[in-house]
């Protein structure tokens, strides 16, 4: 008879041997893939995504053009072995359109859209492996991608999870926490401090609520130094390597305060 | 502002941080499970002046009190040190600092939820030095399994390699103390597996086993008595083990059981002894809608009192009855001997106690007419999960095989429990004839298929037999009480005025006023039993211009100073409630609140909750509304003052004018509920008058009277707890905490209706609670006023407890009170001594938004969890109230039968039982129950519950007298009531 794994014990450890407020190790590899115009693998975790952007280029679709701004495009795969149970997910699936059009609506206001009329911008996102948080991954993903890809948005996206065990919040859940505790994804735009997306399945009392939204929003910060770095790292490799005659893949974000 | 951080995990110790595999589920789904570790370098060692961490609580130097470690030492023991030794450790003279690992934690976490419950307290307890070091976290002691390696195997390395990291810890520290002389304190492995033992001094560790290290201890005497019985082959290698005579069926693996169980072939239930036949038992199981029987030692299979058992049902033609006879357990095995049956090894004997055993088994032949009786009947083969606790005994004088009371041999003797569902434990002492005539504690430890009794160790005495403290608190222990003194993290909680404390002055900024109604002026009264001390509910009543009436009920508010997730919350929480004993009160909260600050004593202002109603004049609500207040009653009455008052015409004031048209409504209420079909239900309820307060000796005894004073406090009370429970339900549909009784199903009367059927005729409808109320009241025999009481609670035993329970947990169908005939209930009038209604004072305060709810009772798995724990201690705070009366009936019993010239006492009893062998017999007046056993079988009718007594017909509900002595059993000194028959017949002697 197995017993349940603690999710916080009275020394203060969560089961995977973290704290409260301590986030996974976080691993960026902004290195190109395939013909992609940016991508980037980010791991928090267990759980890895990669996400690839191509564009933005002309629309493939006439019932895709917008005649004012860009069009969104979000595709999601899961490889075979990324979720728990061994059964392949088809890209139809309800929660995958679903996970699709969150991710869209996230960045719609960000991507300055209005820059790329006419055009196109597709994000295909691969689920490699998750252990729990995996929208955080997926967004903050796509937000380096993007970023990579060089195109214009207002601002970074930092997305977090969160939960509360009894009265005890909790940062960057695990697969395991996900299913015990009432949870949240929280993505904000650190510089203006903006909430872009904010997720809840799962009852949550409103007090709690607002402890851990706060406590999100602050954590996003603290994942922004992490993508900013792996931004600059990229960057000063590019010019290190790449003659100075070429231009780098610029940034996407008017670099205020880095 | 908390600091947010990202852990960094480097790549190389993946193999130690990362673990993948493949789970499958019970339906063959294959899953990938993925888990990840994170080492750290802060992960604190506890020990105080170490230079490196933080929070440490241990002693610089751990203990120096043991021969063997003057330099001073810290335990680090094993899991199976835990696992096997746990009142050693638990011992108040077991003292020196040990160091939890988490790898032990959690393995006996694994191995045992009651251990790893004891454990968690222990490292809680004020007096106890135990410092839980998180091993598998630290980077230096975390450890994976091998590939070669047993699960059990990869944690004794891991166990030795963190005393390894600690022995080199503390020696670091050591040395950086200059010029000072002193060796590192030891690091010491306890552990009684001596292959771990044998690694660990490979290692250049110190280790040793449990019993060589104790008894190197300061107070080793007492403290070997503790140490757990072993395997006989581990004490005595020397024995031939082969020799042993298997008495009972091997159990058959948890695999077969549980897939058996899921099949169907088996059933699960808790097992339960016969209390007036040791060798018979049953266990109610899901499948079957009456109790499995199990007949005979070998059947029920070494199960004890409370065990989660499986067990085998026979074949229809295979099922008896269950037994007609009174059979004794004491009296049945009083030869048996304990140092010879350790062995088993007397074939003879053994085989003459079989036999004897057998024949009180024996199948009846009539028994097969009696189809109503019959029941299925199984056999026991497997143990889930044991049940075990200490218990309170009784050493056997008998059994000893010497009473010189100097002598310090170890014996092998019985322990008898007091309780008559146990059976009696064999254990080794060197203290017996020191403990002859005391209450002792015992645990069982194992139960072999080899050993007739279980074997279990002598844990602590409990003081003299008979005397009051020894009685008090072995009924607190036999009850699971707890009854240990508030700590001073819980008195922390108390407002720091303490008794000075009073309800500030009103004003706009008082923080107490805020949002509270001023009652002040309000005739208020509470009315309680004489020398109530705790008052937690005060009423009033005045009629309103529109010629309706407003009732208020007050309830002090308790949640104003209990605090949610507070030590003083916490404690509260896990008593659940008040225990009433005769002669103590164990109370849920601190003296100060619950007589003092959250009593509503009269003429001083206190904090209240109250639910005030306006009531049309025939008792309909026209409206409800809760508020928090103040009050300031104008009197405490009891019962009986208000009464009087009520009833006296001279009295025209305006509070006891309150109390007739409370009185009033309260009549109409009632009416009210009983056309609804609520049950008037019966328990046997004494009163014990005690001599003084400082000697308590019970002088007499008699029944509890009720007035219409106590139905008038009950029916208001009663509305306040419906009208509560609708409001937090409505607001808090998931987790409201209610109480609900469930209707009994019908099969539970079965027995009662035929016996009333056939032996006064009546015929008792139990197809709802309306038409069982009204076949009760016509259940009446003019010649004995007292038969129709007797009916009400031989009913009551018939059906369900009532429960509180989380209303988003079960269906809204079955929220209903059967007893009360209410949809809908909950307690909220009682909060200093209930702990239900403290949480459904949080609710309600929430519900009228003077207060946010506490996030924990949003959750229904922590409510149902909380829930569970008060419902297990209001049954045992009953029946532990029920055996302090008891104790004291029998004293009061002796006292009367001494002034009486040693005679006995003599009292009408009715007979509710009948046996081959002997009668059940109820004394009303004095709510008790007895047996009058005869020494031979009597002629007797099983269908008619008749037997006859020398040409004497006697039959269930007949009227007789019994002669009630208490006398004192030889063996075991504990005091017996003796009932015999002196009308219609005498039958002492017979
Ligand atoms: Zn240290």
């Amino acid at each position: 008879m197995a017993s349940r794994i603690e999710i916080l014990n009275e020394g203060g450890f969560r089961s995977d041997g973290r704290r409260q407020f301590e986030l996974r190790t976080i691993e960026i590899d902004l290195a190109q893939q395939g013909q992609a115009d940016g991508s980037a693998v980010i791991a928090h975790g267990l759980t890895h995504v990669l996400v690839s952007v191509f564009g933005p280029r002309e629309a493939r679709m006439r019932s895709h053009t917008m005649h004012d701004r860009a069009n969104i495009n979000v595709e999601i795969s899961l490889a075979a072995f990324s979720t728990g149970d061994r059964r392949k997910r088809s890209r139809g699936d309800k929660r995958i359109l679903e996970f699709a059009s969150t991710i869209k609506s996230t960045f719609e206001p960000v991507i300055q859209t209005t820059l790329y009329p006419r055009s196109q911008i597709d994000i295909f996102v691969q689920v490699v492996q998750q252990d729990g948080g995996l929208l955080q991954a997926c967004i903050n993903g796509t937000t380096l991608a993007l970023i990579t890809a060089g195109i214009a948005m207002l601002d970074f996206v930092c997305a977090i999870s969160g939960g509360v065990h009894s009265t005890s919040p909790l940062l960057d859940l695990t697969n395991l926490e996900e299913n015990d505790v009432p949870n949240m994804t929280v993505a904000v735009m650190p510089k203006t401090q903006k909430v872009s997306l904010l997720t809840m399945d799962t009852r949550l009392h409103v007090e709690r609520f607002e402890e851990i939204f706060r406590l999100a929003v602050e954590a996003g910060s603290t994942i922004l130094v992490e993508m900013k770095a792996a931004v600059l790292g990229r960057s000063s490799r590019l010019i290190e390597s790449v003659d100075s005659s070429t231009q780098p893949h610029g940034l996407g974000v008017e670099n205020d305060n880095s | 502002m908390v600091e947010i951080t990202v852990l960094k995990r480097s790549r190389t110790e993946a193999a130690l941080t990362q673990r993948k595999f493949f789970k499958k589920t019970a339906k063959g789904k294959v899953f990938k499970v993925l888990r990840e570790r994170y080492l750290r370098d802060d992960v604190s060692c506890g020990i105080d002046g170490c230079k490196i961490c933080h929070d440490t609580p241990l002693p610089s130097y751990g203990d120096k009190n043991h021969s063997s470690f003057p330099d001073g030492h810290f335990l680090l023991p094993d899991t199976n040190v835990f696992l096997s030794q746990m009142d050693l450790i638990e011992s108040p003279l077991f003292g020196p600092p040990i160091i939890l690992l988490q790898t032990v934690m959690e393995e006996v976490r694994h191995r045992s939820l009651p251990l790893y419950n004891r454990l968690k307290a222990l490292t809680r307890m004020e007096d106890k030095k135990v410092w839980v070091f998180y091993n598998e976290f630290r980077s230096e002691t975390a450890i994976v399994r091998e590939e070669d390696e047993t699960p059990n195997d990869r944690n004794d390395r891991g166990i030795r390699k963190a005393t390894q990291w600690y022995a080199q810890h503390v020696a670091l520290r050591s040395s950086s103390i200059r010029g000072q002389d002193q060796n590192s304190p030891t690091i010491l492995l306890l552990t009684e597996d001596a292959a771990n033992r044998f690694k660990a001094e490979k290692l250049g560790l110190s280790a040793l086993s449990v019993r060589k290290y104790v008894e190197g201890m300061k107070d080793s005497p007492q403290l070997l008595d503790l140490l757990a019985a072993e395997g006989s082959d581990e004490i005595e290698p020397t024995r031939v083990a082969t020799g042993r005579q298997v008495l009972y069926p091997e159990y058959l693996s948890t695999g077969i059981l549980v897939a058996g169980v899921k099949a169907g072939s088996l059933h699960q239930g808790h097992f339960n002894a016969n209390q007036y036949n040791y060798l018979e038992g049953n266990v109610s199981v899901p499948g079957f809608n009456k109790p499995i029987l199990l007949i005979g030692r070998e059947n029920m299979n070494r199960a004890v009192q409370g065990d989660v058992v499986v067990v085998e049902v026979f074949d229809e033609k295979e099922w008896k009855a269950p037994a007609d006879e009174v059979v004794d357990q004491e009296s049945t095995l009083k030869d048996d001997d304990a140092e010879e049956s350790e062995g088993e090894g007397d074939a003879e004997k053994s085989g003459q106690l079989r036999e004897k055993e057998a024949k009180m088994v024996k199948v009846e032949k009539i028994a097969s007419l009696r189809s109503l009786e019959r029941l299925p009947t199984g056999r026991i083969v497997g143990v889930i999960k044991r049940n075990w606790r200490a218990y309170v005994c009784h050493i056997e004088s008998t059994s000893l095989t010497s009473s010189n009371s100097t002598s310090l041999s170890i014996q092998t003797v019985f322990a008898t429990p007091v309780s008559r569902l146990l059976p009696r434990i064999r254990l080794r002492t060197r203290q017996a004839p020191t403990l002859l005539n005391q209450k002792i504690l015992v645990t069982i430890d194992r139960w072999d298929a080899t050993s007739r009794y279980p074997e279990g160790h002598f844990v602590r005495a409990l003081g003299r037999a008979e005397t009051k403290e020894a009685e008090q608190e072995s009924l607190l222990l036999e009850f699971e009480v707890p009854y240990r003194p508030f700590g001073k993290a819980i008195l922390d909680c108390l407002p720091q005025q303490g008794e000075q404390w009073v309800v500030p002055p009103k004003t706009e900024s008082s923080k107490e006023w805020k949002d509270r109604e001023d009652l002040r002026g309000l005739n208020i009264c509470s009315i309680d039993p004489p020398g109530c001390q705790d008052i937690d509910d005060a009423l009033h009543a005045r009629v309103l211009p529109n010629g309706n009436v407003e009732a208020g009920v007050h309830i002090a508010d308790v949640s104003h100073f209990v605090h949610p997730d507070t030590p003083m919350d916490n404690e509260a929480a896990a008593r659940g409630t008040t225990v009433y004993l005769v002669d103590k009160r164990i109370d849920m909260l601190p003296a100060l609140l619950g007589t003092n600050l959250c009593s509503l004593r009269p003429f001083v202002e206190r904090l209240a909750f109250s639910a005030i109603w306006e009531l049309s004049p025939e008792a309909d609500i026209v409206n409800v509304r809760f508020t928090k207040s103040v009050i300031a009653s104008k009197a405490a009455f009891t019962y009986e003052e208000a009464q009087i008052r009520k009833d006296d015409p001279h009295l025209q004031d305006d509070l006891t004018q309150s109390i007739r048209l409370l009185n009033t409504l309260a009549q109409k209420l009632k009416a009210k509920r009983m056309a609804a079909g609520a049950l008037n239900l019966a328990s046997p309820e004494v009163k014990i008058h005690l001599d003084s307060a400082e000697s308590s000796d019970p002088i007499d005894v008699e029944q509890k009277e009720m007035r219409e004073t106590n139905s008038l406090v009950e029916e208001f009370m009663l509305l306040a707890n419906i009208s509560v429970a609708r409001k937090i339900e409505e607001v808090f549909p998931q987790t409201a905490v209610l109480r609900r009784h469930m209707p009994p199903p019908k099969t539970n009367f079965e027995k009662l209706q035929d016996l009333l059927e056939k032996r006064k005729g009546f015929k008792l409808d139990v197809s709802s609670s309306g038409v069982l109320a009204k076949s009760l009241d016509l259940c009446v025999d003019p010649d004995l006023p007292a038969f129709n009481t007797l009916v009400r609670i031989m009913a009551t035993r018939c059906m369900l407890s009532a429960e509180y329970f989380c209303s988003g947990s079960v269906g809204k169908n079955t929220f209903g009170h059967y007893g009360l005939a209410s949809s809908i209930y909950t307690h909220f009038t009682s909060p200093i001594r209930r702990y239900a209604d403290v949480l459904a004072h949080r609710q309600l305060s929430a519900a009228i938004g003077y207060s946010p709810l506490h996030p924990s009772l949003h959750s229904k798995a922590h409510v149902e969890r909380i829930l569970e724990v008060v419902n297990k201690r209001h049954r045992l705070a009953q029946m532990a109230s029920r055996a302090s009366v008891e104790f004291y009936v029998g004293l009061a019993l002796k006292a009367r039968g001494e002034r009486g010239g040693g005679t006995g006492v003599t009292e009408e009893a009715f007979v509710i039982r009948t046996f081959r062998n002997g009668i059940g017999i109820f004394v009303s007046k004095l709510g008790i129950e007895g047996l009058v056993t005869f020494k031979k079988d009597m002629l007797f009718d099983a269908e008619n519950y008749t037997m006859t007594v020398a040409g004497m017909v006697i039959s269930v509900f007949d009227k007789v007298v019994v002669r009630i002595e208490v006398e004192k059993d030889r063996n075991t000194h504990r005091g017996k009531v003796k009932m015999t028959l002196v009308s219609p017949i005498d039958s002492k002697g017979m």
